[in-house]
């Protein structure tokens, strides 16, 4: 987006929350021409066209979702990327990265170009992630140079894994060269054909077949064990769901290789053992897991070795989701919600500091895929702005979502933290004006 | 929506009372002399999957009843024209049928037609998950044979795993306290397979499994699903097949049942399956009075 101000906006009176910064503390914050101009303690700046009264209110760096599934081109039934980033928008996110998995795949510059054109309608800025192999297909490698030119931030299979030994080594080593992270869904396919839910009691009883752990963990111990012998690669691990993914990103990050991962806000919220019989809202790949895999995703945010949160906002209409569990699509949505359960499963239950929980939606996604002039409120930054209130209690309705679809488990759910605006380049995009 | 009255989706969330209902219900029902409980009624048997005994039971059962009965296979229907679970589901209700009976090779399929359609929905068995008929049946003949089911001891032997009527003949003896053992291979009879409920134990020997037993329930093994498994057939032909032999470690008046079809010579030999121990014929004998049972209680006939 080039939203691009001649007016100014003032956000007064608020707590800013900007880890990138070290900063926790009462500031205002000038936009000015699309950029940061200014942040300095309560009444310092003067002049300003437009004020905005943040008495209350958390003011953070703009929001970035590093995995985000829009559906244009080709799935506009689904979602489109003027509704999926209306969507983020209300969910305070200024940045999205979106999924090449659509119809066609995301596998060439004029693609990319595509979903960045204006009259795409976005809300909020895109930042498309291209397919690694030609057609997703696991097999010749896409031209990473030429996608990263037209605009990728990083290249990825999404949907699939990149199975192979070889072609993950030479996307990696390719990759490298030009300083581009290589994104990896992992699973082994081999192992979980016709399986719709994680391994474990409650599958057994409703006899699903289902997805061992082993099947996520074995390609991120195989893709970090790549990342640690290839010079400069850069691996970002997408929706880590276990334990044992998390010991492989783990020793990645200690060998002091470019190993980065995300985990989503279903992943911290809810286990296997929450899904009622059959409902597929609560179906996604990577499944909803055990509790001692909860565990360990929770013990990883709070000491670093997760470094973003991720939505996999995945919307379905509604006939791919009301049919047999089995035949179900994966996925469910998740942009709006994705502050709320952080703020209420790990501020409010587990005392995570609001400044961690802030670096897990900005500095940290910056980090991950180079977003220059994101994720933090930095004088000359981009005008990207969260604003919440962090102990507002309100109660998620899907019917109400901007979302085009509605295929979420946590309809009904009371949450605290609520999104109060969300400013892009300058300007509000939400509430809408 | 909640599924309609009388619907049967599956034994967990039945209570015992109710089982021991329906069996006594099942006890007073004889194709031979019909009872017009059903008459007038549209029964339609919505089959994705192929099947004999329980196709055919519960039509005769339906019939024995004065039911219509329509039969509708996935093939030459509809739903080979891409007709979605829950549009074929609309299409029966608006055509007027009274009571769905469905088999359905996805676990679940019965229980989301029962959420959408305010008719009563009849489980036949859905993928791997339950066959409510199946272990009612069983119950009947293990009654019919036993006094009652306390102090019982069963033995469930072959592929649990890919068992619906194990999965339901677990639920339903749990519930009135019998010893349940499960005894296979391990990729056939996982570890998990004791959390389903109370009461059972997983054993890989079928000495121990056979020990003390009163009713030895036999499984079919599909050949199929022994491919790629660490066990190949005469492995498990020589750990687990129910042989006379073998029979002989269980209680001398125990009784051999198997939901059919059975395979001689691999999970169990012939003299077993003909032999004065077996009920694998009572079973599929006992299928229709039991599923004259569930067809009247979901018509709300059964009092």
């Amino acid at each position: 987006m080039s939203a691009r101000n001649t007016t100014s906006l003032l956000i007064k009176g608020g707590r800013v929350i900007d880890p990138a910064s070290r900063i926790d503390a009462a500031m205002d914050v000038l936009l000015k021409d699309g950029r940061v101009a200014e942040i300095a303690p309560p009444g310092k700046i003067k002049s300003a066209s437009d004020k905005f009264d943040a008495r209350h209110l958390v003011v953070a760096p703009g929001f970035i979702d590093l995995h985000v599934h829009l559906r244009e081109p080709g799935q506009g039934y689904k979602e489109t990327i003027a509704t999926g980033t209306t969507a983020a928008a209300a969910g305070g996110f200024t940045s999205v990265c979106t999924m090449p998995n659509t119809a066609p795949i995301v596998d060439s510059p004029e693609w990319v170009d595509w979903q960045l054109r204006p009259e795409r309608g976005a809300q909020a800025n895109i930042f498309p992630i291209a397919a690694a192999t030609v057609g997703s297909r696991g097999s010749a490698l896409t031209d990473f140079r030429a996608l990263q030119r037209s605009g990728a931030v990083a290249v990825t299979d999404d949907g699939k894994p990149i199975l192979e030994d070889d072609i993950m080594r030479e996307a990696l080593t390719r990759a490298a060269e030009i300083n581009l992270p290589v994104v990896q869904h992992a699973e082994d396919t081999r192992m979980t054909e016709n399986c719709s839910m994680h391994a474990g009691a409650k599958s057994f009883r409703l006899g699903l077949r289902a997805m061992t752990a082993a099947a996520e963990a074995s390609i991120v111990e195989r893709d970090v064990e790549l990342a640690m012998q290839i010079v400069n690669a850069r691996l970002h691990v997408a929706h880590l769901s276990t334990a044992d993914a998390l010991k492989a990103v783990r020793r990645g990050k200690r060998a002091k290789s470019r190993v980065t991962c995300e985990v989503t806000p279903h992943h911290f919220s809810l286990t296997d053992s929450d899904i009622p019989d059959y409902d597929s809202n609560y179906k996604m790949n990577p499944p909803l897991r055990s509790t001692a895999d909860l565990e360990a995703i929770l013990v990883a945010l709070a000491d670093g070795t997760v470094d973003a949160i991720a939505t996999d906002h995945a919307p379905h209409a509604l006939h791919e989701k009301q049919v047999e569990f089995e035949r179900a699509n994966f996925g469910i949505t998740g942009l709006e919600t994705a502050l709320a359960l952080a703020i209420t499963r790990l501020h409010s239950e587990k005392r995570f500091p609001l400044a961690r929980i802030v670096e897990l939606f900005t500095a940290g996604p910056a980090r991950c895929f180079d977003l220059r002039g994101r994720g933090s409120l930095q004088r000359g930054s981009f005008a990207d702005v969260t604003i919440f209130d962090p102990k507002k209690r309100w109660t998620f309705e899907a019917s109400k979502s901007l979302s085009k679809s509605k295929n979420t488990p946590f309809d009904g759910w009371r949450l605290t933290g609520k999104i109060v605006a969300t400013i892009v380049g300058g300007k509000i995009v939400f509430p809408s004006q | 929506m909640q599924p309609a009255r009388g619907s049967l989706l599956g034994i967990e969330h039945l209570d015992a009372s109710e089982v021991l209902k329906i069996l006594k219900f099942a006890r007073r029902m004889n194709p031979d002399k019909p009872r017009p409980l059903l008459k007038g009624k549209r029964v339609v048997l919505l089959f994705y999957e192929p099947s004999t005994r329980t196709r055919s039971s519960f039509e005769i059962a339906a019939k024995a009843m004065g039911a219509h009965t329509v039969l509708i296979q996935s093939s030459g229907s509809s739903i080979e024209k891409g007709e979605s679970l829950l549009d074929t589901g609309y299409t029966l209700r608006a055509v007027g049928a009274d009571i769905i009976v469905i088999r359905h090779p996805n676990a679940g399929a019965p229980f989301v037609m029962a959420q959408h359609i305010d008719i009563p929905v009849i489980n036949a068995g859905d993928g791997l998950h339950e066959h409510p008929s199946q272990a009612l049946l069983d119950a009947y003949t293990i009654l019919r044979n036993k006094k009652s089911f306390k102090g019982l001891q069963v033995a469930i032997i072959g592929d649990i795993f890919h068992s619906r009527v194990a999965r339901s003949a677990c639920h339903l003896l749990s519930k009135f306290g019998v010893k349940i053992i499960l005894c296979g291979p391990e990729e056939l009879v996982p570890e998990i397979a004791a959390t389903l409920t109370n009461g059972i134990r997983v054993t890989r020997n079928i000495e121990e499994a056979l020990r003390g037993t009163d009713v030895i329930m036999l499984l079919r093994v599909q050949k199929e699903r022994l491919a790629g498994l660490r066990i190949d057939l005469p492995e498990y032909v020589a750990r687990y097949q129910m042989s006379s032999a073998r029979l002989k470690m269980a209680k001398k008046d125990a009784i051999v049942m198997h939901p059919g079809p059975i395979i001689r010579g691999l999970e169990l030999t012939s003299d077993i399956a003909d032999g004065a121990q077996s009920r694998i014929l009572a079973e599929v004998h006992n299928g229709v009075p039991t599923r004259m049972a569930i067809l009247a209680r979901a018509a709300g006939k059964m009092k």
